[in-house]
């Protein structure tokens, strides 16, 4: 291991040093692949994102893949109805590891304007696990700029061998998560409780 | 290297390390994903249509054949206007053999057609 002080000392004199580790990271976070799906009006402000004004090519990610099996990252773009929910997880448990999700609008991250309804998810990380979540009805291009940043730095700090290795690295965790059923009344079950519990509140006089 | 060696030595190392180029990144990250990336196989996963939905039945599936025999007859008098356009533009200034052999010609199709239809081909079952 390369002690630190020397390390900045050689940075000053322009030769850097780094770790296998980083050099996999960095090159991993600057090719992310989004998965080519919307689902409601955000996949209009990712759709712009995407293209020459916004330009998400800068951070290597206009592959917009259309198939599972070649993305790396699934932008959940929009609101999510009960109905739709199985074909996202199922579309998230065919995308092959390190896999990465943004939850991107008010709608994803929570239902939304719609949270009251019957029909609407709320909030597609009652299922999935979600590494960005942006708030904004829809939210600004740049919004999803900042997210794809904010995923970026967190793939560049993902340690590949220590205890606090991503899920993906650990070989007994599941790479597919359970899909949710159509039920009477609402999807069975509610929620993945090794994803998500509900949350508890207490009241105190 | 002494220049009495035998000059394709020189070759046969150059091949060498052009196996090598190519074999050598393969097999890095043969091993690298041995190591840092467990295969994590499941049912979804696996499974071969991948828009989301789940597949039905057998994509083994046999093809209805009449439609085939549709597609030929409809390829034989689809070719025959081709002669039945520069037919009719020069009508008027046909010689009777001409128009005769042009008569027999079309006559033949429509035997054939007569044959299709009998047998129930033009019916789609």
């Amino acid at each position: 291991m390369i002690d630190e002080s020397l390390r900045t000392e050689l940075s000053k004199q322009g030769i850097f040093t780094l770790k296998l580790e980083e050099l996999y990271n960095w090159s991993r976070k600057n090719s992310v692949w989004p998965l080519q799906f919307g689902l409601a009006c955000c996949a209009i402000e990712m759709i712009a994102t995407s293209m020459a004004r916004y330009d998400l090519a800068r951070f290597g990610a206009e592959v917009f893949r259309p198939s599972p099996r070649q993305a790396d990252l699934m932008i959940v773009a929009g609101t999510v109805t009960k109905k739709m929910a199985p074909q996202v997880i199922r579309l998230y448990n065919q995308m092959p590891e390190p896999k990465y999700v943004i939850a991107m609008g008010a709608c994803a991250i929570s239902g939304g304007p719609f949270k009251q309804g019957y029909n609407v998810l709320k909030g597609i990380d009652r299922y999935i696990p979600v590494d960005v979540h942006i708030p904004g009805c829809p939210p600004r291009p740049e919004a999803l700029l900042h997210a794809f940043m904010t995923l970026q730095k967190k793939i560049e700090e993902q340690s590949l061998t220590s205890e606090q290795r991503p899920r993906h690295l650990h070989a007994d965790a599941p790479s597919e998560f359970p899909i949710p059923q159509y039920g009477a009344h609402d999807l069975e079950p509610p929620n993945n409780p090794d994803v998500w519990q509900p949350p508890v509140v207490t009241r105190t006089e | 290297m002494p220049p009495d060696n035998d000059p394709y030595l020189v070759i046969l190392v150059l091949m060498i390390a052009a196996v090598l180029f190519a074999l050598a990144p393969l097999a890095l990250a043969w091993i690298w994903s041995k190591k840092f990336s467990p295969q994590k196989p499941g049912p979804d996963k696996n499974a071969i249509y991948e828009c989301g939905l789940e597949s039905k039945g057998d994509a083994w599936i046999p093809f209805k054949a009449e439609y085939y025999l549709y597609a030929i007859i409809f390829l034989i008098f689809d070719v025959e206007t081709i002669f039945l356009l520069p037919f009719a533009v020069s009508f008027t200034g046909l010689s009777a053999d001409a128009f005769i052999s042009m008569i027999v010609f079309v006559f033949l199709l429509v035997l054939g057609l007569a044959w299709a239809w009998q047998k129930g081909v033009l019916t789609w079952k």
